[in-house]
């Protein structure tokens, strides 16, 4: 049985202490008229203030958050100078009421997305029957525990927005929608009740199989034949056909509805690819962290080598959907399309691209030796480089619409990581310490144990 | 020069396994194992050395990126620029994102056919090269185990036949 270490709850505790204080702060400095947000623009005179002088620049962006009522007055600009520079007072006053809302939003989906993304390679393994897994599902269980709490939080966010406590999500507002045809056209499937209820299923469907197969994998210690672990093989394969469905049209209401006007057929796979490859990270980092604490005594190197194989390879098919849907956006180069690539490289060219080296070139460079993924430090070290860049890919995947050119790397993001990652670690490790670290009784057991490279 | 060779014949690839160990422990040089099919573990109990070609590959793939990338610049940009999709190809950096999927491709392509090459090279297998497997059923069902003999015939048979060998052999060996 694990027991919690008092140091590392102690360090949750501070770190979700911290994260919450830096979050109350990024609120309570948020504009509250457009005035304040015409000061701090002012008193701020940086790169990205600078950049909205530029007319050209201003052409270039997407305006959803402005509402397309605001767009509109764009092509007159020349004739209504005066309107146009209180539209975008007002818009550069809401992007600065998003920030403290997207940085929440941003740490709370992307701790949420391990936990789903754990709880899909756990899903894959028990329907794919995996061998040599069996001695990682209860770390795994473990990880999932946290889709709970961190389910309901991205839920409560979600509410919050259709209840107007923020402008994360444009077409949610009905001024908007009014004024916009292609959000009318679409208003059939994007609308707050509708929006809130797929919300709903998909994560009374996700949540209902983790404790439904937790708890089947419990029973099956105590069981005298395998009839549990075979029931659990047959909800994992129908788990499986859910959440692929159910993933790729959460991506769609959750990340890609911030941008309403401009869509992508492989969205739903990109962010699962992100998830997924979080997911095999942290299940690596957390069993490594156990075995340096003496736990796992039986996991050996080539379960962690497998581990990493998965987060080599996984990376890679992220950076093969990541620019198959940038390459066939940027060659076709049609305006819809490809302004969501626009504001990014123009306004978020470091993260952008900082993104694509840790996410690809820096795991296939270090991860690619074989002898390199049994080193248990350098999977952790790459581990952490991959988890912040799909930190970052989220960050780039909502902040363009949420915050356009206002977006810093700053105390309310810094206070969201902190907080969620203080959270994940406490839900975590509490729940890993409920049950014995190995089963006894799985079918496999004995061969995961004597799995060897 | 020519030395004198004790093989021994196998039935079963388990029972090879041990008796690999088996003369391995009593520190015998095995020369050769001659197998109908891969045996996994058989490099690692024969005390082989890991296989260097992963570091050719990836050589090679970086070979093959070069060529990928000089190719498409030459093509595109300074034989025949063209203007596709609106783009005009006068500048190698910003056309980059569509010579990819070809920097891919030919990255793959010389990492996998270079690399067989230089296997079946490393291998000593060539064109109408003659075969060396020293018994033609060990292409069928039997395994055969090849150690040299040095003034020791009669301790070798001894414990060969204790590894469950069903047939040995001792044969002069040319090279």
């Amino acid at each position: 049985m694990y027991t919690f270490s008092k140091r590392l709850k102690i360090a949750s505790f501070i770190l979700m202490a911290v994260g919450a204080l830096c979050l109350i702060s990024g609120f309570l400095s948020a504009p509250s008229t457009v005035e304040e947000a015409k000061e701090m623009v002012a008193a701020h005179g940086d790169g990205h203030g600078d950049s909205h002088g530029e007319e050209s620049a201003h052409s270039l962006e997407t305006s959803h958050a402005m509402g397309a009522a605001d767009a509109s007055e764009h092509s007159t600009e020349g004739e209504h100078a005066n309107e146009h520079s209180a539209a975008h007072d007002e818009h550069v006053f809401h992007q600065l009421q998003n920030r403290p809302w997207s940085a929440l939003y941003v740490a709370a989906f992307f701790f949420f997305m391990i936990s789903l993304g754990a709880l899909a390679f756990y899903a894959v393994n028990r329907a794919a029957q995996a061998g040599w897994a069996p001695l990682l599902f209860r770390v795994m269980e473990g990880i999932t525990a946290y889709l709970v709490p961190g389910g309901i939080i991205v839920f409560v966010i979600l509410v919050l927005s259709a209840l107007h406590f923020n402008h994360l999500f444009t077409w949610m507002d009905a001024e908007v929608v009014a004024n916009d045809k292609l959000l009318q056209g679409k208003q059939g499937y994007l609308n707050p009740t509708f929006f809130l209820i797929r919300a709903a299923i998909f994560l009374g469907g996700w949540i209902a199989y983790r404790q439904y197969s937790r708890k089947l994998s419990l029973e099956e210690d105590k069981a005298d034949d395998n009839s549990k672990f075979k029931l659990n093989f047959r909800i994992s394969a129908a788990f499986l056909v859910f959440y692929l469905i159910s993933e790729s049209m959460m991506s769609w209401d959750w990340i890609m509805s911030l941008d309403p006007h401009w869509f992508s057929t492989l969205f739903g796979w990109y962010v699962f690819a992100s998830m997924f490859v979080s997911g095999i990270t942290v299940i690596a980092m957390v069993s490594i962290y156990l075995k340096s604490k003496g736990y796992l005594e039986e996991v050996n190197d080539s379960h962690i080598h497998d581990l990493a194989k998965f987060m080599f390879g996984i990376s890679i098919f992220w950076t093969y959907l990541w620019f198959s849907q940038f390459m066939l956006i940027w060659y076709a180069n049609i305006p819809e399309e490809v302004t969501y690539y626009v504001t990014r490289i123009e306004h978020y060219k470091l993260p952008f691209f900082g993104m694509v080296a840790m996410n690809f070139i820096f795991p296939l460079l270090v991860l690619m030796n074989s002898d390199y993924k049994r080193v248990n430090w350098f999977v952790v070290m790459a581990g952490i480089v991959i988890l912040f860049g799909h930190y970052m890919d989220v960050f780039n995947m909502v902040m363009p619409a949420t915050v356009g050119e206002n977006w810093h790397l700053g105390i309310p993001e810094i206070g969201g990581i902190l907080f969620f990652s203080g959270l994940f670690i406490y839900v975590v490790f509490n729940a890993l310490t409920k049950e014995a670290l190995t089963p006894k009784r799985n079918p496999f057991i004995e061969e995961s144990r004597q799995f060897h490279y | 020069m020519a030395s004198k060779v004790i093989h021994a014949v196998y039935n079963d690839d388990d029972i090879l396994m041990h008796a690999v160990k088996k003369v391995r422990a009593a520190n015998h040089h095995i020369e050769e194992v001659y197998t109908p099919f891969p045996v996994h573990g058989l490099d690692k109990a024969m005390g082989l050395e890991d296989t260097r070609i992963a570091i050719t590959s990836f050589m090679y793939g970086c070979l093959g990126l070069a060529v990928a990338i000089v190719m498409m610049n030459y093509i595109m940009i300074e034989d025949w620029p063209q203007d596709i999709g609106g783009k005009p190809s006068f500048s190698y950096l910003e056309n980059m994102p569509a010579f990819v999927p070809i920097m891919f491709e030919m990255t793959v392509f010389f990492a996998a056919h270079l690399m067989v090459i230089t296997f079946y090279l490393r291998s000593r297998m060539w064109p109408f090269k003659k075969a060396e497997n020293p018994d033609i059923r060990t292409t069928d069902d039997l395994f055969l185990m090849e150690l040299g003999i040095h003034n020791n015939e009669e301790e070798l048979k001894k414990l060969l036949i204790d590894t469950g060998a069903i047939e040995i052999t001792v044969k002069e060996k040319d090279e």
